[in-house]
């Protein structure tokens, strides 16, 4: 049986109590400063890329999914969508077809909801959400938080493959 | 020998520099490197062939659809046809192409009173199933045949090209977008 320290009153250690009064104020502060600090980015782009060799995977009957079928932006912190073809042969990619090497930029300026007609899904469509940008300490927060959930399922997405 | 070299090399990069900046201030999707836009020959709306390549020295805006759309092609030639207004002398600059997705029910003069509704310099192209799915496919535009009851509709690509007076693939304009947005975009690929 495991002991728990007590002093001669019986009580825990004020030790415990300052650690978790600490960690409420980290907490706090991180809270604070996702809904308070400016949301910026280091480049506006949302990249996709097609892989060197991708269209020889699929002949050679592999599954490979490169676009997600709903893309979420944000205006004025990445609101570019950047679609790039490093493969060697043509491809649809996204709304379009791109020519190998070929890259395609597409600035959004209004947020809404967009659907492109996309043959590289299966339901024939790529969506593509466009958010306002996050202007108030709430939209902050809520963008920070739904950021990190994205970079999450990207990295486990990504560990699956 | 050298400075020739070097001052070929800068002038190139220069302008180089300067169409990158065109394009990075285009409202539509571009394109890097542009590629030429396929050329096609259909049976055009006014009754003579429809050839891409006639339309070098202009901008082209090149869109697809069928006359018996709902929505998406009376929407966006709406703004097509606002464009040419607002762009007033320099909309002779301008040609607009529609090609049908729907050959068994666009004839040569339906799309050309269609089209006629909107602005009369629009011009469409039509010609075989097959003839229509091989320009499609080199343009990378979907479109499928829907049972609509006794009827049929289209589910189709509904962006637009912009192919500029050099006759490359530049820019690729969601739908939706308006006649604003194809003003500046225009304007910008007609500058010299």
């Amino acid at each position: 049986m495991r002991k728990t320290r007590t002093d001669a009153r019986g009580t825990k250690p004020r030790r415990s109590l300052w650690a978790w009064v600490f960690l409420g104020a980290c907490a706090l502060s991180a809270v604070f400063w996702a809904a308070l600090a400016p949301v910026r980015a280091a480049s506006r782009d949302q990249v996709f890329e097609i892989p060197e060799g991708t269209w020889a995977r699929r002949m050679a009957g592999n599954k490979v999914e490169i676009l997600p079928s709903e893309i979420r932006l944000t205006l004025g912190v990445r609101d570019i969508l950047v679609l790039k073809n490093l493969d060697d042969v043509p491809q649809i990619f996204g709304p379009t077809l791109m020519m190998p090497g070929q890259s395609f930029r597409l600035p959004f300026r209004r947020a809404s909801r967009y659907q492109f007609a996309c043959t590289a899904h299966a339901s024939g469509q790529m969506i593509i959400v466009v958010e306002p940008f996050p202007a108030t300490p709430w939209a902050r927060l809520r963008w920070r938080v739904q950021e990190l959930f994205t970079a999450r399922r990207g990295r486990s997405e990504r560990a699956d493959t | 020998m050298r400075r020739t070299t070097s001052f070929a090399l800068s002038l190139l990069l220069f302008t180089a520099g300067f169409a990158a900046a065109d394009d990075a201030s285009l409202r539509a999707g571009v394109f890097h490197p542009a590629r030429p836009a396929p050329d096609f020959s259909l049976r055009g709306s006014d009754g003579a062939e429809l050839k891409l390549s006639r339309y070098r020295g202009k901008v082209v805006i090149l869109a697809f659809g069928f006359t018996s759309c709902p929505d998406v092609c009376p929407t966006t030639l709406a703004a097509l046809a606002e464009t040419r207004k607002k762009l007033g002398a320099q909309a002779t600059e301008l040609q607009v192409l529609y090609i049908t997705v729907d050959p068994d029910t666009d004839s040569p003069e339906r799309m050309q009173k269609y089209l006629g509704s909107f602005d009369p310099t629009f011009l469409g192209g039509t010609g075989t199933a097959e003839q229509l799915a091989a320009v499609r496919e080199r343009y990378g535009i979907a479109a499928t045949r829907k049972a609509l009851g006794t009827s049929y509709t289209f589910s189709h690509s509904s962006f637009t090209y912009l192919i500029d007076r050099k006759g490359s693939l530049r820019a690729l304009m969601p739908y939706g977008q308006s006649s604003d947005d194809y003003v500046h975009d225009v304007k910008i690929l007609l500058a010299p």
